[in-house]
């Protein structure tokens, strides 16, 4: 039988554990944010991959304190060094050399070192603001959906849909080629940026808000928001204070995976001519000058191509690693 | 067990004199009145959410809770026993019916009004993986009562919260900690700390220790019981063990399928069960003596629960009752007072009392020793009660095949609540003695 013993009185005994903790002095529990930090500094490919985002990072804000001291500027000519019958740099690896150490570009001249520097401030920018502006929507739209439900969850769920379905390469390039000049008081390349960034992040929500809004549902179900909610509290208090630091993991994980996407992403349009416009520099925009050369000027593809290709694959591997840090059952 | 916690309700002067009675608390004024409660769930499909049907969770209850008293509520998964007691709380929203808590009807507030009074009725939850947030500590989950009902305590949140801890069984060293650092028996310790943060009238335990291991089981109840003695709380429990409802609560209800079928005080339904589907209840408990186990009647119930989609009609039982007949598949039997205080809803009740005053043959039921303790003080109650209570057995007349047999003269009345004196002499089913 399962009955409990009769044993009144007997229950206030019966904690070993209490009485052991209370001869202990101070104790400080470990939060699952602590926890999941000292699993994540155990992978180390995941710290590899932060590591090359942070020097990325680093080389994008100091680009013109770097520039200054290998390379030189990204609009600076070197005609001398070019081949002046084939156009193309003089000397082997695309005239790589100490003052140039990824070579030069055929025709213009330009040093392809600072322009890849220069290149990450625009990749960077767009690719962490225009992630910001889909988790912002996402994490919004997507909570508000997964909490109220009804008729507000059908509305956001087709609007993901929608914009799932949309044809954004296609919306993007159209838009970017209307919005040429002057538009909204923004004008040249900061026109260009935003339009980016905002193309980019508008499209790009629902893929958090759909996780979001599944880790939601699943939360607002457990008993802890039913505790809360028979103490008296609002709303608010519950979407604020019992579910988002729920929703902290999943945010940050998806995040950091979309943040390769949109970096793709914002290549690909600089490529087909969308992006900052020329002499400005941008890994995509180096890929699309590089295609007509890359059999006498190798070099002016590979590296862009490499850069764009290490910086993706740093943030996917960081991303897997704080997926596995923080929620240790999708390994 | 406190004297000061009973000293508010000390009505009942001639029970004073007898320690054992003294032990357990006389229940006081309703605190909680349950009339006609429903709780239908629609269930939509296609496209256009179209109503395809209704789940009647809870269909027509009615109950009372009084002040100090604990009243269990049982039945199979299904039965809407957990619907119940989120009503109560309005975690869930009633589709009929009211709700009294201490003379205002819950069912009409909105939330806003209904907030502080929130602090008064309380919930400890089943499972205490999932009701403590794994994001906040300790601390933070044991003050968010006073946070939330902006109530400050004497010598603030963080003493307050400690001596709750400490209250519970736990070290208030564990204010930094959490949840994911305590065993499951302690983190529903936690969750009774919270619970009581308030100082609530009413608890409603979900299940309270149906997600523990055994061995901790005993621990839990126990304190739920020590706090009761102490601050004087009223609680529903909710379970489906039949043992821990037994050892916790003054009087059970037993649900099948959205309804009550037998409500009764506890020793009186334990030792003299008289709806069918209580006697088949009560026999599934395990026994622990594999002698007794031998002799005794197991009752197996043929088929399944039916869907709460589309109950049977009259009594819900009768698709699964032993002893139906046509008049259960056409017409409802009420739930009525056929004894002092035992109200059930069957056309052919068992175990009712016949001409010489004796129970019929008394099932299974073999009390633990210290429940000896509560029927004499049992008797005591029925007595007290059966003289102010004419209005209440007035309601017999509507049970027309079983009014006849179901006398409620007082000289049988604590015939009915006797059954269990012989039981005192363990391990030997003496038949049940005439009362005195």
């Amino acid at each position: 039988m399962t009955a409990p013993i009769e044993t009144t009185g007997v229950a206030r005994e019966a904690h070993p554990e209490a009485i052991a903790d209370a001869a202990g002095a101070r104790i400080e529990g470990r939060s699952l944010g602590q926890i999941a930090w000292a699993r994540f500094r155990r992978d180390r490919v995941a710290m590899a991959g932060g590591v090359v985002i942070i020097f990325m990072v680093l080389v994008a804000i100091f680009a013109p304190l770097i520039t200054d001291v290998i390379g030189g500027g990204p609009t600076e000519y070197h005609d001398d060094l070019l081949d002046p019958v084939l156009n193309i740099p003089t000397g082997s690896f695309g005239g790589a050399s100490w003052d140039h150490p990824l070579g030069l570009e055929p025709v213009n001249g330009r040093d392809i070192f600072s322009r890849i520097c220069y290149g990450a401030r625009i990749s960077m920018l767009v690719a962490f603001l225009a992630t910001l502006l889909s988790v912002v929507l996402g994490v919004v739209l997507g909570t508000v959906a997964g909490y109220f439900g009804g008729w507000v969850d059908g509305l956001i769920s087709r609007a993901m849909d929608v914009f799932l379905a949309f044809p954004l390469l296609l919306f993007a390039i159209a838009i970017g080629s209307s919005l040429q000049g002057e538009a909204f008081g923004l004008h040249g390349d900061t026109l260009r940026i935003t339009v980016l960034i905002f193309v980019i992040g508008f499209f790009s929500w629902p893929y958090i808000a759909r996780i979001v809004r599944g880790q939601t549902l699943s939360l607002r179900e457990r008993e802890f928001v039913e505790a809360a909610r028979s103490l008296g509290a609002t709303d608010r208090h519950i979407i604020f204070k019992e579910l988002l630091p729920n929703l902290v993991g999943p945010i940050l994980v998806y995040s950091t995976l979309l943040i390769p996407t949109n970096i793709l992403f914002e290549a690909a349009l600089s490529y087909l001519g969308v992006g900052v416009q020329e002499p400005t520099a941008s890994w995509g925009g180096m890929l699309s000058a590089a295609t007509p050369r890359y059999q006498d000027a190798p070099m002016f593809m590979v590296v862009p191509g490499v850069t764009i290709f290490i910086t993706v694959l740093a943030f996917n591997l960081l991303g897997d690693g704080l997926r596995d840090a923080l929620d240790p059952r999708s390994r | 067990m406190t004297e000061g916690a009973r000293a508010g309700d000390d009505v009942n002067v001639a029970q004073a004199g007898e320690p054992e009675a003294a032990s357990r608390r006389e229940p006081g004024d309703v605190l909680v009145r349950v009339r006609g409660l429903r709780k239908h769930f629609p269930i939509r499909s296609g496209m256009t959410r179209r109503r395809a049907g209704t789940v009647k969770a809870v269909d027509g209850l009615d109950f009372d809770i009084r002040e100090g008293e604990t009243l269990g509520l049982v039945g199979e998964s299904g039965c809407g026993k957990s619907t119940t007691g989120r009503m109560v709380m309005r975690l869930l929203e009633p589709s009929e019916g009211t709700i009294e808590f201490g003379g205002r009807d819950l069912t009409r507030l909105s939330r806003g009004q209904l907030r502080p009074l929130r602090r008064d009725f309380q919930m400890i939850f089943q499972d205490p993986q999932s009701s403590l947030n794994p994001r906040h500590t300790v601390g933070t989950i044991v003050g968010l009562p006073f946070r939330l009902q902006k109530v400050t305590p004497e010598g603030g949140v963080k003493k307050a919260v400690q001596e709750l801890l400490e209250l519970v069984g736990l070290s208030p060293e564990h204010y930094n900690r959490y949840p994911h650092e305590f065993s499951g028996g302690q983190r529903q310790r936690i969750g009774i700390a919270r619970a009581l943060a308030l100082r609530p009238k009413l608890v409603v335990a979900d299940e309270p220790v149906s997600a523990l291991d055994v061995s901790i089981q005993a621990q839990v109840v126990n304190l739920l019981d020590d706090l009761q003695s102490e601050f004087g709380l009223t609680y529903l429990i909710i379970a489906h063990d039949l043992s821990v409802v037994r050892h916790t609560s003054d009087r059970v209800a037993v649900m099948y399928l959205g309804k009550i079928v037998e409500i009764a005080d506890r020793e009186d339904l334990y030792s003299s069960p008289k709806h069918p589907y209580t006697v088949a209840l009560m026999s599934a408990v395990p026994v622990p003596d594999p002698a007794r186990r031998e002799s005794r009647d197991r009752i197996l119930l043929k088929g399944d629960v039916p869907s709460p989609m589309d109950p049977p009609p009259a009594c819900r039982f009768h698709t699964r009752c032993w002893k139906a007949q046509d008049i259960c598949k056409t017409q409802e039997p009420p739930l009525a007072e056929l004894t002092t205080r035992h109200q059930v809803a069957c056309h052919f009740p068992e175990n009712m009392p016949t001409e010489d005053g004796a129970g019929e043959a008394v099932l299974l039921a073999k009390p633990a020793p210290a429940d000896a303790v509560a029927a004499g003080e049992g008797a005591e109650a029925v007595a007290e009660t059966s003289a102010e209570a004419p209005a209440e057995t007035s309601a017999d007349g509507a049970a027309e095949p079983v009014a006849e047999s179901s006398t409620d003269s007082p000289a049988e009345t604590p015939a009915a609540a006797s059954p269990k004196a012989p039981d005192e002499a363990p391990g030997k089913d003496t038949p049940p003695t005439p009362a005195p």
